[in-house]
C-alpha cells in the first residue's frame, strides 16, 4: 500500500471564528468591519446616515411647528414659522391648506365627492391588482368605476351640483389623468402593437412611425400641442376645455410607450401558439382575442405597472400648461403672501403622497416579477 | 399539362373568382386602402379645420417670423453672444445650444453618478448597499418635475442675495443669483491651445493603433494610457507657456445690487442638471447592476486564474461583457434625460422649449413653435440612437 505522502503543515491559522460565536456579531464583522477599509466606510456612513436623520427628525418632527394663530385681520400669522426657519418645519402650511392641495378649488361643501373619487380609485387599484379579478370582469369593474367617478365629480344629475372642470384640481386631478390615461391608452396601445407586427405595410409603417414619432418628442411637447394646437384643429364653434385636451394628449402619448410593452409580450409568446390557433383554422381576431391576447398581456403586467408608475409621476407635468394638479395645488398653496417661502414644506409633503403611490406600486410590481419568474428558479 | 391525369376530377381555381373577400390578399389590399383612406381623410378634415381657424384668427402661416426681432431677454447664454434685438431664430439657437449644454453635461455626471451608485448596490458592506438602495428607491418613485421645483426653492430659499453673498478669497461668490467665479478672457492665441488639444488627441489615437498592433506582433505592451495624458495635457501646456502665457482673468465683482464679470452658474442651470442627474443616476445605477450580475462570475474566476491583475480582470473581461448589456437600456436613459431637459421651462431655465414657448406666446405661431421643438427633439433622439445602435453593434458578440 503506497503511503500518502504526508502534506507538510502549513503554518496557516484557523478560519477565524464569529467574535464569541454569536451569529449577530459574526454577521456585523463579516457584512460591515471585513477589512479596515471597509470598517472606514461603515464608520463614515454611519456617521453622515445618523446626521441626516438626526437633521431630518429634529426638523420635520421635534422643531417644527403644526399650527399658527391668526392675526386681526384673519390671516394665518406666520412669524413663529419665520424665525424657525431652517431649524423647523412649517407644518401649519399643510394643516392650513391640506384641503386645498387634496381637493383645489372644488367648492368646499362639496369636497366629500372628490374624497370619495380618491377612494374609488383606491378601491379600482386594489382590486386590478388582485389576481382573482384577472378576467374579463375587469373591464366592466373598470367602467363602472370610472363612469361613477366621472358622475361624481360632474354631477349635474341625482341631484348632485354641477361642477365645471375649471374647479377641479389637485391630488384627484393627478388621479383622474394617470387613470383615464391609461384606461383610454390600453385599447388604442393594443391596436398599435398589434398594427406594428401586422403584415401589411400600409398599416404597419402607419403604426411604426406613430410609435416612434411620440416616443422620440418630450411629452411637453405634447402637452404644448394639446394646449395650443388642439384648438386650431376643430372647426369652429367646437371648444373643448384645457383639462380634456391634456387628458388627451396624455393618452395619445402613454398609448405609444405602452404599444412597445405589449409588443414585448406578444414577441415573447412562443410562435407555437401562433401556429396552434391557425391550425384550428381561427380566424385573426378569433385567435388574438382568444389565444394571444390574454396570454401576451399577463405576461406584460409588471412592466404595464411600471409604465403606469411612470405615468402617474409624468402628470406632474401638467403644471406647465396650467392645470391644478398636485403638484400645481402645492406650487400654488405657496403663492399666497403668508407663506411666501414655505416652498420646501409643500414640496415635501406632495413628495410623500407621490412616493407613497408609486413606492407601493413599483413594489407590487417587482413582487409580480418574481413570482412570474418562479419556475425558472429553483 | 392540360392533359395531366386529373383523378380528384378537381378544376383549377377558376379566374372569375379573383376578387373574394375570403382570399387574404385582396382583404389585405382592402384593409391598406380603408386605413390610407382614413388617415387621408382625418388629416385632411385636421388641415382645413386649422387653415380655416387660421384666416378667422388672422395668423399668417409659415417660418417668416423667425428674422423678426425676438425681443425676449434671455438670462444664459454661455456660447452666443445674445441681446434682445437679435432675431428669433438666433434665440432658438441660444436655446437649442442650452438644451445640448444641460444634456451632454448632465449625461456624463449621470453615468459617473450612476456607475458608483450600481457598484454600491452590488456591495458587500451592508451598508453600503442600503443606502444606495435607498437612494435609488427615493430618486425613483419622485416626479423628476417636483425634484426639480424643490431644487430650485432650496436655492432660491436658502441662498443670500447677492450682498450677503458668501466670499470664497474674492473670487468665487455664492448667492441666490448663482455662483460667480472668474473666467479667462477669450485670447487670439487660445487657438493655439485649442489646437494643441486636437493635435494631442489626434497623437493619441494614433500611438494607441501603433501599440495594439505591436502587441499583437510582438506581445510588447506599451503605456498607451499615460502617453495619452502627456500627449492631450501636456502639449497645451507647453504651447501655453510658448506663446508668452496669455492669460488674464475677468474676476466678479459687486456693483451695485449684482454683480459683474466672471462667470455664472446660475440657480436655474445647477437646479436642472442636479436634478436630471440625480433622477437619471438612478435609472442607470439599476441598469450598471444588472449588467455587472449578468456576466457570471466564472469569468473573472478564470481570469484570476491566468493571472490577470483585478483591475486588468474588470477592465479586459468583466466590463467589455456587461456593457453589451448595459449599453441598449443605457441608450433609452440618455435619451430621457435630453427629452427631460425640456422641464427646464418649468424653472425658467432658458431651453429650447422654455424660448419656443416664449416664442408661441409673442408672435401666435402655435404650429411653427411646437414643430420646430419636434423636430429638434426628433433629430437628437435618432442621432443619439443612430450612434448608440453603431457602438452597440460594435461591441457585440460576434457569433460564429
Amino acid at each position: 500500500m503506497a503511503t500518502i505522502p504526508q502534506t507538510p503543515t502549513v503554518m496557516r491559522r484557523p478560519p477565524m471564528a464569529g467574535l464569541g460565536g454569536s451569529p449577530a456579531l459574526d454577521w456585523v464583522r463579516r457584512n460591515l468591519f471585513s477589512t479596515w477599509i471597509n470598517t472606514a466606510v461603515t464608520l463614515l456612513l454611519a456617521y453622515l446616515a445618523l446626521r441626516a436623520i438626526y437633521g431630518v427628525v429634529s426638523w420635520g418632527l421635534i422643531n417644527a411647528i403644526w399650527t399658527v394663530p391668526l392675526t386681526a385681520t384673519g390671516t394665518p400669522d406666520t412669524k413663529v414659522c419665520r424665525e424657525l426657519k431652517g431649524i423647523g418645519a412649517c407644518w401649519a402650511l399643510i394643516s392650513e391648506k391640506h384641503r386645498f392641495i387634496f381637493f383645489g378649488t372644488y367648492p368646499y361643501e362639496q369636497h366629500w365627492r372628490p374624497l370619495i373619487c380618491i377612494m374609488l380609485f383606491l378601491a379600482l387599484y386594489s382590486v386590478s391588482a388582485m389576481r382573482r379579478f384577472w378576467n374579463s370582469n375587469l373591464i366592466y369593474i373598470w367602467i363602472v368605476g370610472l363612469t361613477t367617478i366621472a358622475i361624481l365629480m360632474w354631477g349635474g344629475v341625482f341631484g348632485l351640483d354641477y361642477v365645471e372642470n375649471e374647479r377641479w384640481g389637485g391630488l384627484v386631478i393627478t388621479l383622474i389623468l394617470a387613470t383615464f390615461g391609461i384606461a383610454f391608452a390600453f385599447p388604442l396601445a393594443i391596436a398599435l402593437a398589434l398594427g406594428r407586427r401586422s403584415k401589411l405595410p400600409a398599416i404597419s409603417t402607419f403604426c411604426v412611425t406613430y410609435i416612434e414619432l411620440i416616443r422620440g418628442v418630450p411629452l411637453i411637447s405634447v402637452l404644448f400641442m394639446a394646449s395650443v394646437m388642439f384648438p386650431l384643429f376643430l372647426p369652429e364653434g367646437l371648444t373643448i376645455d384645457k383639462l380634456l385636451r391634456a387628458q388627451v394628449g396624455i393618452i395619445l402619448f402613454t398609448a405609444a410607450y405602452l404599444a412597445e410593452v405589449i409588443r414585448g409580450g406578444l414577441q415573447a409568446l412562443p410562435n407555437g401558439q401562433y401556429e396552434a390557433a391557425d391550425s384550428l383554422g381561427l380566424p385573426y381576431w378569433q385567435k388574438i382575442a382568444f389565444i394571444i391576447l390574454p396570454q401576451a398581456l399577463r405576461l406584460v403586467i409588471p412592466p404595464m405597472v411600471n409604465s403606469f408608475i411612470g405615468l402617474f409621476k409624468d402628470t406632474s407635468l401638467v403644471v406647465i400648461i396650467g392645470i391644478f394638479d398636485l403638484l400645481n395645488a402645492a406650487k400654488t398653496a405657496i403663492v399666497d403672501p403668508a407663506w411666501q417661502g414655505f416652498g420646501v414644506e409643500a414640496y415635501v409633503f406632495v413628495s410623500i403622497i407621490y412616493f407613497v403611490f408609486c413606492f407601493a406600486m413599483s413594489k407590487y410590481s417587482q413582487g409580480l416579477e418574481q413570482e412570474f419568474n418562479k419556475h425558472q428558479r429553483r | 399539362m392540360a392533359s395531366g391525369p386529373r383523378a380528384l376530377g378537381r378544376r383549377p381555381p377558376s379566374a372569375s373568382v379573383r376578387f373574394s373577400l375570403s382570399d387574404p390578399t385582396v382583404r389585405g389590399v382592402v384593409y391598406q386602402v380603408v386605413m390610407i383612406g382614413l388617415v387621408a381623410a382625418v388629416g385632411w378634415w385636421l388641415v382645413r379645420n386649422t387653415m380655416h381657424n387660421l384666416e378667422v384668427r388672422k395668423i399668417a402661416s409659415g417660418f417668416g417670423f423667425l428674422t423678426r426681432e425676438a425681443g425676449l431677454p434671455i438670462g444664459d447664454s454661455p456660447f452666443i453672444d445674445y441681446s434682445p434685438d437679435r432675431d428669433y431664430l438666433t434665440a432658438l439657437l441660444v436655446g437649442v445650444l442650452n438644451t445640448a449644454r444641460v444634456a451632454v453635461v448632465g449625461v456624463i455626471l449621470a453615468t459617473i453618478l450612476g456607475t458608483f451608485v450600481g457598484i454600491a448596490r452590488l456591495s458587500k458592506n451592508w451598508l453600503v448597499a442600503r443606502c444606495a438602495q435607498a437612494y435609488v428607491e427615493i430618486m425613483r418613485n419622485l416626479p423628476l418635475l417636483l425634484q426639480l421645483l424643490f431644487w430650485w426653492a432650496l436655492f432660491r430659499e436658502s441662498l443670500p442675495g447677492p450682498r450677503e453673498a458668501s466670499n470664497f478669497a474674492d473670487l468665487v461668490f455664492l448667492s441666490n443669483r448663482g455662483l460667480k467665479y472668474p473666467t479667462p478672457v477669450p485670447d487670439a492665441a487660445h487657438w493655439w491651445l485649442l489646437a494643441a488639444v486636437a493635435i494631442g488627441i489626434a497623437a493619441s489615437i494614433a500611438v494607441a493603433r501603433w501599440a495594439r498592433l505591436r502587441q499583437e506582433a510582438t506581445g510588447q505592451q506599451f503605456p498607451v494610457f499615460w502617453a495619452s495624458v502627456g500627449m492631450i495635457f501636456g502639449l497645451p501646456v507647453a504651447v501655453f507657456f510658448l506663446v508668452g502665457i496669455p492669460l488674464t482673468w475677468s474676476v466678479p465683482a459687486l456693483r451695485g445690487f449684482n454683480f459683474v464679470g466672471g462667470g455664472t452658474l446660475t440657480p436655474e442651470f445647477a437646479a436642472l442638471l442636479i436634478g436630471l442627474v440625480t433622477y437619471t443616476a438612478a435609472f442607470t445605477a439599476e441598469i450598471v447592476r444588472s449588467g455587472i450580475l449578468a456576466v457570471s462570475y466564472g469569468q473573472s474566476e478564470a481570469a484570476g486564474a491566468l493571472g490577470l491583475p483585478r483591475a486588468r480582470v474588470l477592465r479586459l473581461i468583466v466590463l467589455p461583457q456587461a456593457l453589451r448589456v448595459i449599453v441598449p437600456p443605457m441608450t433609452s436613459q440618455y435619451l430621457n434625460l435630453t427629452k427631460n431637459s425640456s422641464l427646464a421651462v418649468a424653472i425658467g431655465y432658458p431651453d429650447l422649449v422654455s424660448i419656443a414657448n416664449t416664442t408661441i406666446n409673442q408672435t401666435g405661431q402655435a404650429i411653427e413653435g411646437v414643430a420646430i421643438i419636434m423636430a429638434v427633439y426628433l433629430t437628437i433622439s435618432l442621432s443619439i440612437s443612430a450612434f448608440m445602435n453603431w457602438y452597440n453593434q460594435r461591441i457585440a458578440l460576434v457569433e460564429r
